[in-house]
């Protein structure tokens, strides 16, 4: 196991190691939180212009990295107006509680085999706890500016968050139930080995579930295509429309910290937690500091390629509306997730060893293969097109400018 | 000083500053804000305390379902005239001397438990695991009762929140 945080400083008296143990581990997560939004702020708008034909920032820095600090020193130096109709208490607090909210879901988040800030017995079930109620600085943010559109942005997302914290709950319970065990750290233990063992590929349920909760979880983010709480087509921009200055960036902080949690659950209950998945060992027992820097690595790369998808999601598809939202939870996730509990609790009860470990084999290479296919088609295909015809499925098709 | 109770004394304080503060604000929706934070302060003393499963339950059940709802309630309902709550002499007397009783009975009882109180963080509560294992073995039948409740409850929200459509006989007249 790890070297506890609250051990580093054991050569205190009682009370203040443990004090000195917290403040470093609540240090080292907001480090975490802070450079890892601005480096999400930065690919957001790389992939975005990217899939709109554009480069993007390149102007600050190599490839445009330092545009975000720009950016966050000129929001320091804006004006912090509040309307003079708002409650002014709940305005000012409302993006603190967003932000507190996600980011205690980190606490007992394990960024490695036993790195975390505290072990706790129920994470999995902590973090759903805590991220539910990040919705509270939104719904207060939209009330307390005193304006149509922050009020509508704000109860949208409660109705929203409210009905897919169901299916996000009961897709979390699938892996736990193939695990036994609430906590993330053993959960992420029992995915030692080949990428095969991961609990994503451990029986069919899962891997829907999988599919399921990024989904669901993406929603539950506010993130588009279900951003219905800021849609600015409609509502101005939602909930924040009020707010400028710092307190506006607090809450983008907010949400790409609550995107790396959700990444960082599901890549914990599905995707093998920490392990590469090509070594058949526990690399920190092992390599000792080394295999702990490669947990870290590890880790992180997976929540950051999840974060990376749903970004892809964002700018491949359009905004649903509110009616559309509540029927895909309300009338499929939940269904699908209330069979997938019970699916997976059959395989488990009456399912014999033989057929698990040959589906296992069989979804991880097939996975594997699919994803190795789908790579090399992207990159063998011819990367421009001829002059006057369009790409893709359209290939050969006549267009509006090919001459007759 | 034991850093438990140190932490306590602070958490407490808090909950019981901000359970105060909904008693005594005017603004109703702050008064709900002010509810979430007390809901909140107990969760941490429950994680104060070593019971990590109650604590979370208490976060996702009250803070993420309950407090959703009654902000959410709050906000639409607090019309112009509901939105200040306006306190008459006779209702000063009534709610008083029932918070007074109250007060003397919780006092009474909390001073009863004497000794008995857990140790802070020294003996871990039970988990999630015994807790199922209970309710699926010895207390089987009091926990199908009260799923069998709630199921009625929430087929009973169902049909009273239902989009109501006039039937034909009741458009014609």
């Amino acid at each position: 196991m790890a070297l506890p945080v609250k051990d580093l400083f054991s050569f205190l008296p009682t009370p203040f190691d443990m004090i000195a143990g917290a403040v470093v581990a609540a240090g080292l997560l907001v480090t975490f939180v802070a450079t890892s939004a601005l480096f999400f702020i930065w690919l957001e708008r790389k992939v975005s212009a990217r899939m709109q034909d554009r480069l993007g920032p390149t102007r600050v820095g190599p490839y445009g990295l330092l545009q975000t600090l720009a950016d966050g020193l000129k929001l320091l130096t804006k004006e912090d107006v509040s309307p003079d109709v708002a409650d002014k208490l709940l305005f000012n607090m409302a993006p603190y509680v967003a932000f507190c909210a996600s980011f205690v879901a980190f606490i007992s988040l394990p960024f490695g085999n036993g790195i975390v800030a505290y072990p706790l017995n129920v994470a999995a079930f902590f973090v759903l706890a805590v991220l539910s109620s990040e919705i509270f600085g939104v719904i207060l943010a939209g009330y307390s500016s005193g304006s149509k559109w922050s009020l509508f942005g704000g109860i949208r997302e409660a109705a929203q968050v409210v009905s897919y914290e169901v299916p996000r709950s009961l897709c979390v319970l699938v892996p736990v139930i193939v695990a036994g065990t609430l906590n993330l750290n053993t959960i992420g233990h029992q995915q030692q080995g080949f990428f095969w063992q991961w609990n994503v590929f451990h029986d069919p349920f899962t891997l829907v579930a999988f599919v399921i909760f990024f989904i669901v979880a993406t929603a539950s983010c506010k993130r588009a295509p279900f951003d219905l709480a800021e849609a600015e087509s409609e509502l101005v921009a939602g909930f924040h429309t009020e707010y400028s200055g710092l307190r506006w960036s607090v809450f983008f902080m907010a949400e790409y910290a609550s995107m790396f949690a959700v990444s960082g659950a599901a890549t914990l209950l599905f995707l093998g937690g920490w392990h590469t998945g090509l070594l058949p060992f526990e690399p920190s027992e092992k390599f000792g500091w080394a295999g702990h820097l490669l947990n870290l690595a590890v880790f992180i790369f997976k929540g950051f390629f999840l974060v990376f998808v749903m970004m892809w999601m964002r700018w491949s598809l359009p905004r649903l509306r509110i009616d559309q939202v509540m029927m895909t939870c309300l009338k499929y996730f939940l269904p699908i997730s209330c069979g997938l509990l019970l699916g997976v609790c059959v395989w488990e009860l009456y399912v014999p060893n033989l057929v698990e470990n040959s589906w296992k084999i069989v979804a991880g290479v097939g996975t594997l293969l699919a994803s190795i296919l789908l790579v090399v088609k992207l990159f063998t295909g011819p990367l421009t097109t001829p002059n006057r015809e369009l790409p893709g499925v359209w290939a050969g098709r006549p267009t509006a400018i090919t001459p007759p | 000083m034991n850093l438990d109770v140190i932490l306590f004394a602070v958490i407490a304080g808090a909950t019981a500053l901000s359970a105060l503060s909904v008693a005594l604000t005017r603004d109703i929706v702050r008064s709900a804000v002010w509810l979430l934070f007390t809901l909140i302060g107990v969760s941490t003393l429950y994680f104060l305390l070593g019971a990590e499963f109650v604590g979370a339950t208490q976060l996702i059940v009250y803070v993420g379902g309950t407090m959703v709802l009654v902000v959410f309630g709050v906000m639409l309902t607090a019309q112009q005239q509901f939105l200040k709550i306006k306190t008459a002499g006779p209702e000063w007397l009534v709610g008083g001397i029932l918070a007074i009783a109250l007060f003397a009975v919780l006092v009474h009882v909390s001073l009863g438990f004497g000794e008995n109180h857990p140790k802070p963080a020294t003996n871990t509560l039970p988990s999630a695991g015994p807790l199922g294992t209970a309710f699926l073995g010895n207390y089987l039948l009091p926990f199908e009762i009260v799923s069998v409740h709630l199921l009625v409850v929430l087929i009973g929200a169902a049909y009273l929140a239902r989009a109501k459509r006039r039937s034909k006989e009741e458009g014609r007249s």
